[in-house]
């Protein structure tokens, strides 16, 4: 393999220059900062302790702005993808409790029908041009209103429980819901899912051709298309990836508490996109990454226990991630302006 | 001699009851360039896209080496290696140079058909060098190259997935003379690699410095076809502008009857080097001094 020589001209700047188009950077710089404070108001923060605690809620989350940040970087929104975990795991608890499935086939059950909502999703939207903004807020409603609708007249009452009694419980527990112990520390099992989810993701952007069409599909389609990128299936695959996060995070959230509530991950679908934004995707699609999209879910994860940690009240959170948002958005314009100017 | 690599007989298409062009007859051979000429609405879209295979004729005849086709689609062109540039361009700003190179067609190895991102590297910045493309760093987005490098990349992405024929569409009507002077160059680059080149422009002082042959349209018709040798720039540029009905107005505008364009420039013009520093519309035509001419004088 030759190597030509560098062009003279990207000597120096070349590396600055690099790192500054990362679409990651701000990500990072934000989860130092962040790290930085709360260890600094709270000792119990900074201990492996402390990391297990806040890694846990950034696993989950982490899991879901990874999927919705692919969908992102391929220019669609998923709106929906925050009620689906209620819906996959509502659906796993009342098969497995209320007509005694083995809990395997009730999450198998739940995967299907998440593939299922995946594929209408994108297929409504890649069918109708309508935008994705529009579609899954339908989608979402519409589960919504079936989640709260079909479990009270299954119930009586707005939950399912008992997942504890079905069988193949303690199997299906101890690989999503369990702990693993590290340096008598206990991580919840999650966190190497969403590691393993986040290198996936990472591997299929960077490393493969369906990379190479997501960020094309999101760049600019037309283009995309005319020179043979398959857009729709591109996207339609991307709405049923996001489903199938849904689906994981739905299925460990259902065997951790053993009962799913009627509205639950209710009002997560923006705090799904504000992890991805805030790891560098833009909203107009084409640019974003895994990586980023992860390092804004452990943003998320550290604010949200480090108020605990520090004594406060927890109502200043939702000011803490209003903040970050704006900052973040603020610098990806910036990124992108200087990707995107032409010099004539 | 071999027959051409792509041959258009009185080619006509009517969309409804508009007739968008008539009996136009033009050929493309190897190692040439076909420069399409005409002003808005004289039927060179309708043409270019006849030959990149998005419309069939209605009457005439499509040749390729010689033997009459019938495109089904823009693909089927593509496969029989007629590859077209537009001029909005396929390219995505944000992405890298090398990944819009391979866009669509990414190299792929190992079992996992991973995408082959040191192959494309290493082929997309080959390519583009022996284009004689100066690109400082291919992992560059393709939104910060100027507009004449970003339809350099496309033609050099033409040529290497095996484009014969060329079919630029407009490639230096949205560029600054400098910028559309690189691009000549790799218009004349691309024909010296043995392609045929179908170069489609307005402007007569871009087609002249590379055109070996020159087709006219005027509202769907054919002025005529007319070889490098049977045809001077200021005819080209007179018959390009409507010759007589220039006159005309010429006529029209100035009442002390200075007839037609002036002949300033002679033959001058012939020997300019094909660097496309000349202004656009600033050479013979005559068209700025009717501008400047106060009506009212």
């Amino acid at each position: 393999m030759t190597s030509l020589p560098a062009d003279e001209r990207i000597a120096g700047a070349g590396l600055l220059r690099r790192l500054l188009i990362r679409p990651e950077l701000g990500s990072v710089v934000g989860a130092i900062a962040v790290f930085a404070f709360f260890s600094s108001q709270s000792p119990v923060f900074r201990s492996a302790d402390g990391v297990a605690n806040w890694l846990d809620p950034a696993s989950t989350l982490g899991i879901m702005a990874v999927a919705i940040a692919l969908l992102m970087i391929g220019g669609e929104f998923d709106l929906s993808a925050g009620v689906l975990t209620g819906t996959t795991g509502l659906v796993m608890v009342t098969l497995a409790t209320k007509y005694g499935w083995n809990l395997w086939a009730a999450m198998l059950a739940g995967l299907v029908l998440a593939l299922a909502i995946g594929f209408a999703n994108g297929l409504l939207v890649v069918r109708t041009k309508l935008p994705s903004f529009i579609v899954t807020l339908g989608t979402f409603l519409m589960l919504q209103g079936l989640n709260l609708g079909v479990t009270k007249a299954l119930t009586g009452t707005v939950q399912v429980s008992g997942l504890r009694r079905a069988e193949g419980y303690d199997g299906a527990q101890a690989l999503l819901a369990g702990s693993v112990t590290v340096g008598g520390v206990d991580f919840r099992v999650a966190i190497l899912w969403w590691i393993g989810v986040t290198a996936l993701a990472t591997w299929v952007l960077m490393r493969s051709r369906a990379g190479n069409w997501i960020f094309a599909v999101g760049g600019n389609e037309q283009a995309a298309r005319a020179v043979g990128v398959p857009a729709a299936r591109t996207k339609i695959a991307l709405f049923m990836t996001t489903a199938t996060a849904a689906w994981l995070v739905g299925s460990i959230m259902a065997l951790r508490f053993t009962s799913v509530q009627a509205n639950a991950g209710i009002g997560q679908e923006f705090i799904y996109i504000i992890a991805a934004v805030i790891g560098g995707c833009l909203l107009t699609g084409g640019y974003g990454s895994a990586i980023g999209a992860s390092i804004g879910a452990v943003i998320f994860g550290m604010a949200d226990k480090g108020i605990v940690f520090a004594g406060w009240d927890a109502d200043w959170f939702k000011f803490f991630l209003g903040a970050m948002l704006l900052l973040a958005t603020l610098a990806n314009r910036l990124v992108r302006r200087y990707a995107e100017e032409v010099r004539r | 001699m071999t027959p051409p690599l792509l041959e258009a007989r009185e080619i006509g298409k009517t969309f409804g009851s508009v007739i968008a062009l008539r009996g136009v007859s033009m050929l493309v051979r190897a190692g040439e360039v076909t420069c399409v000429l005409g002003d808005n609405g004289a039927g060179k879209s309708t043409l270019i896209k006849i030959l990149s295979g998005v419309h069939a004729q209605d009457s005439g005849e499509y040749l390729l080496d010689g033997t009459p086709v019938r495109l089904g689609g823009p693909r089927e062109a593509l496969d029989r290696g007629i590859a077209t540039v537009y001029q909005d361009l396929a390219m995505i700003p944000l992405m890298s140079v090398w990944r819009n190179f391979f866009l669509g067609s990414e190299p792929v190895a190992g079992p996992l058909r991973r995408f082959d991102v040191a192959l494309a590297k290493r082929v997309a910045r080959e390519e583009l060098r022996a284009m004689g493309i100066d690109i400082r760093d291919v992992d560059q987005p393709v939104g910060t190259l100027s507009g004449g490098e970003r339809q350099s990349v496309a033609i050099a992405r033409a040529v290497y997935f095996g484009a014969r024929v060329l079919i630029l569409d407009e490639p230096t009507s949205a560029l600054g003379v400098k910028q559309a002077g690189v691009v000549l160059r790799y218009i004349a680059r691309a024909r010296d690699r043995g392609l045929g080149v179908v170069f489609i422009t307005h402007n007569p002082h871009h087609a002249f410095p590379v055109g070996d042959r020159f087709l006219l349209l005027n509202r769907g018709t054919s002025l005529g076809q007319f070889d490098k040798d049977a045809i001077t720039r200021e005819e080209l540029t007179s018959l390009m502008a409507g010759g007589a009905e220039l006159d005309d107005l010429a006529h029209e505008l100035d009442r002390h009857g200075v007839a037609g364009p002036a002949p300033a420039e002679g033959s001058a013009a012939e020997k300019e080097p094909v660097n496309g520093d000349e202004p656009p519309g600033q050479g013979a035509g005559g068209e700025p001094a009717l501008g400047r001419r106060p009506v009212e004088d």
